[in-house]
């Protein structure tokens, strides 16, 4: 039974992270595209529209790919967690049947509006078009994190005489205290992805001397709201996230940091190997007393190590926590950095014409998926050996009837599936790139837009 | 309320199978009828713009199923398994096909996603047919609660079924004739010229075999399952169900000869909506029934969300309170408390729902 939790695990963790690299990308497109609309109305430049257009294929194209990949995730909290969704659906079906309910039915109906209408509706429908676009994507991110919220943090329950949960209010449950924090800084992330991705593609179009226009419009949008996005990871949502990680989930804090011993004026380390046999961290490099002032805002104030905690409540996979948090929080300060650079040198107008920078940005697109499956590595690793912290242990969750065998298979085929998606998208992606935006005074005719799209 | 919850699932799924039905019976119709790339074309942008808005109504109906019944979504989604997973495959690359086929002007790139589109659809139609099969011939479910059941064994609908046995089976073949029908309808519909003409000429032939197939599946359910006639004895005003389905069907036929597609349609829809009405009438009040041991069947009174007898206070939003709970909790076996009689007739006075625990808002 053991190797069965393990294959659902490590099913969960893959087609979880695989469909994130998608909504990731379009949660953030959909502020941006928001922006270029806005723009186009306000100015009635019809240069914003047609930079509004090119990205909106992208985000469609990023879309079907979400769209896909996250109906397996709903089912398998039935397929592979039964006892989890039995124990705590009568919470969790909830935000999960919301989601459904309205996000969603938003989003699909008015990306048709955007893809299909150009012709036929004016400018101002594409605009209220965008608009809901957004408020679609950002409410079902909401629930969904809700949902994220809630098995972090449980709130807002009545536990049934048969042991089963369900939920007593849902404004509780929907102003979860974790809730706040977590969000901010999720839908930041989606931010700086989208951000990234639009400045590496001005930089990729600037450096190959093409769509120039269009190249520099990416570019200043992606560089101003990378630079925002970037700043307000680390603080306030990044540190609130931290401070309150420390406050719920004790343990969970201590095991990312690789605090190993209870300390006073604990200091902050920035590098260095776990070693879970002398439980120290070898070869650190450390800033003194910097984690107690992060977490309590005072030079020697006490912060818990995990000699603090019973061993069987620690996170069961401790090295790799400490190194997803360590490469998502490096990640962050890199990032950071290079826009900081870049917006700089978009002040002095020299941002164009400064080839070292345009190929630092047209590279650093990977990082921000990076950090962000690192940032949920460290929830859901952290989490750890909790399903439902402090309520449902995962062990406890798995569905008990669905033996190794069967669990593997599946596992198998995603992993197959998966790999065909991802390369297919970067194909698909690269295509698009070449073949680049449609001239300025192309106003496409309605059936060229429809059949671009199918 | 868990009655509601049941009719809003019942509903909400059927609405799915007629709106994503018709374009699974695109699918299967395309490459009978649509032979010129430009005819594929028409076919594809007819759909095109509803089918991931069609899709919406599975994830909303699971979300649904998932709030009102746990238990049963538990217990249903984990016996499914190995069906389950492979129906997300095959979700996933019809979701592709469509959506992709026209993003490289290679006609091979083409062929795929034509086939990939077809195979999947009728694939598909196959196993939801099945899987309502399924839930009209009963799965193995034990004292917990829960069932898993193989593809295949024996093709018996015995004791130890599979999901697929002579009867899911029928009934999968029976969708597929149905969704083909709705299919073909719905070109109709959007189309003129050859592709037209093919698209009626299909679903005449197509009429024909859901008649047959229809009366199969229908004949067969003594057979499988006779408990299913018990709400009809009790309740003849269920009749009204199948009644309307024939007569719907009839009407399709009549108006497909006369070609009125929009008509065709609508009956259509109309039966399809029935027959799955008749089906959950008399499954009611089971969600899934135990071919072991009838006490073991998941009723919607046994799979709700709040359970009978709730404990009603809010615990502290504290971790150190969880933990303390915590054995209390997880000592208790949660399915085995639940477990009600299927029989309507005994359950239903006895177990009057506990209204207060469905109850969403604040406590
Ligand atoms: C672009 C991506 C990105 C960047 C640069 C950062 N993060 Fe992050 N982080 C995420 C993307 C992310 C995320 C993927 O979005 C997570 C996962 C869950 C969540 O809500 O956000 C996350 C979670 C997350 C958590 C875990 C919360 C929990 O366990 O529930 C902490 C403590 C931090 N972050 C802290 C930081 C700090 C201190 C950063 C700066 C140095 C930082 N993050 C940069
Ligand atoms: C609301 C959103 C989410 C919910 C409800 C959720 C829920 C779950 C569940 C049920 C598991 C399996 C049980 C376990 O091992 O703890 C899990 C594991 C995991 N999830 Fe999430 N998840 C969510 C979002 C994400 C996202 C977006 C990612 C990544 C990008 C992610 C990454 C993981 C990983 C890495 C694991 C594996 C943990 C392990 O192996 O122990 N999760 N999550
Ligand atoms: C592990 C839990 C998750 C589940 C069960 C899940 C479920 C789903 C489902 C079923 C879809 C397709 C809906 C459709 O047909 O339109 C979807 C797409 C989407 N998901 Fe997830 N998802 C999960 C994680 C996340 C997370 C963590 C986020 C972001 C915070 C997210 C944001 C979205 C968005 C915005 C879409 C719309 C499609 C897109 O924009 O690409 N999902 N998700």
């Amino acid at each position: 039974m053991a190797s069965a939790l393990l294959y659902d695990r490590l099913q969960f963790a893959t087609t979880a992270t695989f469909h994130y690299l998608f909504p990731q990308l379009t949660m953030g497109l959909a502020l941006l595209l928001l922006y270029l609309r806005s723009r186009a109305l306000w100015t009635g430049d019809e240069h914003y529209q047609q930079v509004a257009r090119f990205w909106t294929k992208i985000f469609a194209l990023s879309f079907a790919f979400g769209v896909v990949t996250g109906i397996p995730l709903e089912f398998q909290f039935g397929t592979n967690w039964a006892k989890f969704s039995n124990f705590a659906g009568g919470v969790i079906g909830q935000t999960l049947a919301m989601e459904g309910m309205f996000a969603f039915f938003l989003e699909s109906s008015f990306l048709g509006l955007l893809l299909f209408g150009e012709r036929r509706f004016g400018p101002r429908v594409q605009w209220f078009a965008a608009l809901m676009l957004f408020l679609g994507s950002w409410l079902s991110g909401y629930f969904i994190l809700a949902t994220n919220a809630w098995m972090q943090h449980p709130v807002a329950y009545t536990v049934a005489d048969d042991g089963r949960l369900f939920v007593n209010s849902l404004s509780g449950l929907l102003t979860n205290p974790w809730l706040f924090w977590q969000y901010a800084h999720n839908m930041t992330a989606a931010v700086v992805t989208a951000s990234f991705a639009m400045a590496a593609l001005g930089a990729l179009y600037l450096l190959s001397d093409q769509h120039v226009a269009h190249a520099k419009t990416c570019l200043r949008t992606g560089v101003v709201a990378g630079t925002i996005a970037c700043a307000l990871m680390i603080f306030p949502t990044g540190h609130g996230n931290a401070k309150q990680v420390f406050e719920y989930q004790p343990v969970k804090g201590a095991a990312f940091e690789g605090l190993f011993r209870t300390e006073r004026g604990a200091g902050l380390i920035l590098v260095g190997q776990p070693n879970m046999e002398t439980m120290t961290v070898d070869n650190p490099l450390v800033v003194p007393r910097a984690l107690s002032i992060l977490v309590y805002e005072q030079l020697w104030a006490k912060v818990k190590g995990l000699d603090a905690f019973p061993r069987k409540d620690w996170p069961d996979n401790l090295p790799l926590l400490y190194y997803a948090y360590h490469i998502m929080a490096g990640l962050g300060t890199i990032l950071v950095a290079v826009m900081a650079l870049a917006l700089l040198l978009l002040r002095r107008g020299r941002l164009f014409t400064t080839k070292p920078v345009l190929w630092l940005l047209m590279l650093c697109a990977p990082f921000p998926y990076i950090a962000t499956t690192a940032g949920w590595m460290t929830t859901e690793l952290g989490r750890q050996p909790w399903l439902v912290y402090g309520l449902l242990r995962t062990s406890e969750g798995a569905s008990p009837l669905v033996h190794s065998g069967n669990a593997l298979f599946t596992l198998l085929g995603f992993l197959g599936l998966y790999l065909l998606l991802g390369l297919l998208f970067l194909f698909l992606i690269a295509e698009m790139i070449r073949h680049g935006p449609l001239p300025v005074n192309h106003r496409p005719a309605d059936h060229a837009t429809t059949s671009s799209v199918y | 309320m868990e009655t509601f919850w049941y009719a809003a699932v019942t509903v909400m799924l059927a609405v799915y199978v007629v709106l994503d039905g018709f374009d699974f019976g695109v699918g299967i119709v395309y490459p009978f009828v649509a032979r010129t790339e430009t005819e594929r074309r028409t076919a594809l942008v007819s759909i095109g713009p509803v089918w991931n808005g069609n899709e919406v109504w599975l994830i909303a109906s699971g979300g649904l199923l998932f709030f009102a019944f746990p238990k049963a979504y538990a217990a249903g989604f984990s016996g499914f398994y190995l069906a389950l997973i492979i129906v997300l495959w095959l979700l996933i690359f019809r979701g592709l096909a469509l959506e992709l086929r026209s993003h490289l002007d290679h006609p091979l790139w083409r062929q795929f996603w034509d086939l990939t589109f077809a195979g999947a659809s009728l694939s598909l139609a196959i196993v939801f047919g099945a899987a309502l099969g399924n839930l009209i011939r009963g799965v193995p479910l034990n004292a917990e609660g829960y069932f898993f059941v193989a593809l295949w064994t024996d093709f018996a609908p015995g004791p130890k079924p599979g999901i697929l046995d002579w009867y899911t089976v029928l009934v999968g073949l029976t969708s597929v004739a149905i969704l083909a029908l709705h299919g073909a309808n719905y070109l109709a519909m959007k189309t003129v010229g050859e592709l037209y003409a093919r698209a009626t000429a299909f679903a005449r032939l197509s009429g024909w075999i859901t008649v047959g197939l229809t009366v199969l599946t229908v004949l067969a359910i003594p057979v499988v399952q006779p408990g299913l006639a018990r709400n009809y004895t009790a309740h003849p005003i269920g009749y009204l169900l199948p009644v309307t389905g024939v007569l719907a069907l009839a009407a399709t036929l009549v108006l497909r000869r006369q070609q009125r597609d929009a008509g065709a349609f609508v009956t259509l829809s109309l039966f399809i909506l029935a027959m799955l009405g008749s089906t959950a009438w008399g499954c009611y009040p089971n969600i899934l029934i135990a071919t072991s041991d009838p006490m073991n069947s998941l009723t919607i009174f046994n799979a709700t969300a709040g359970a009978p007898g709730v404990v009603r206070h809010r615990l502290q939003l504290d971790a150190r309170v969880h933990d303390r709970r915590l054995p209390r909790l997880l000592g208790k076996s949660p399915a085995r408390s639940g477990i009600v009689p299927s029989r309507v007739d005994e359950s239903l006075p006895r177990l009057a729902p506990p209204r207060r625990a469905m109850r969403h808002g604040k406590t």
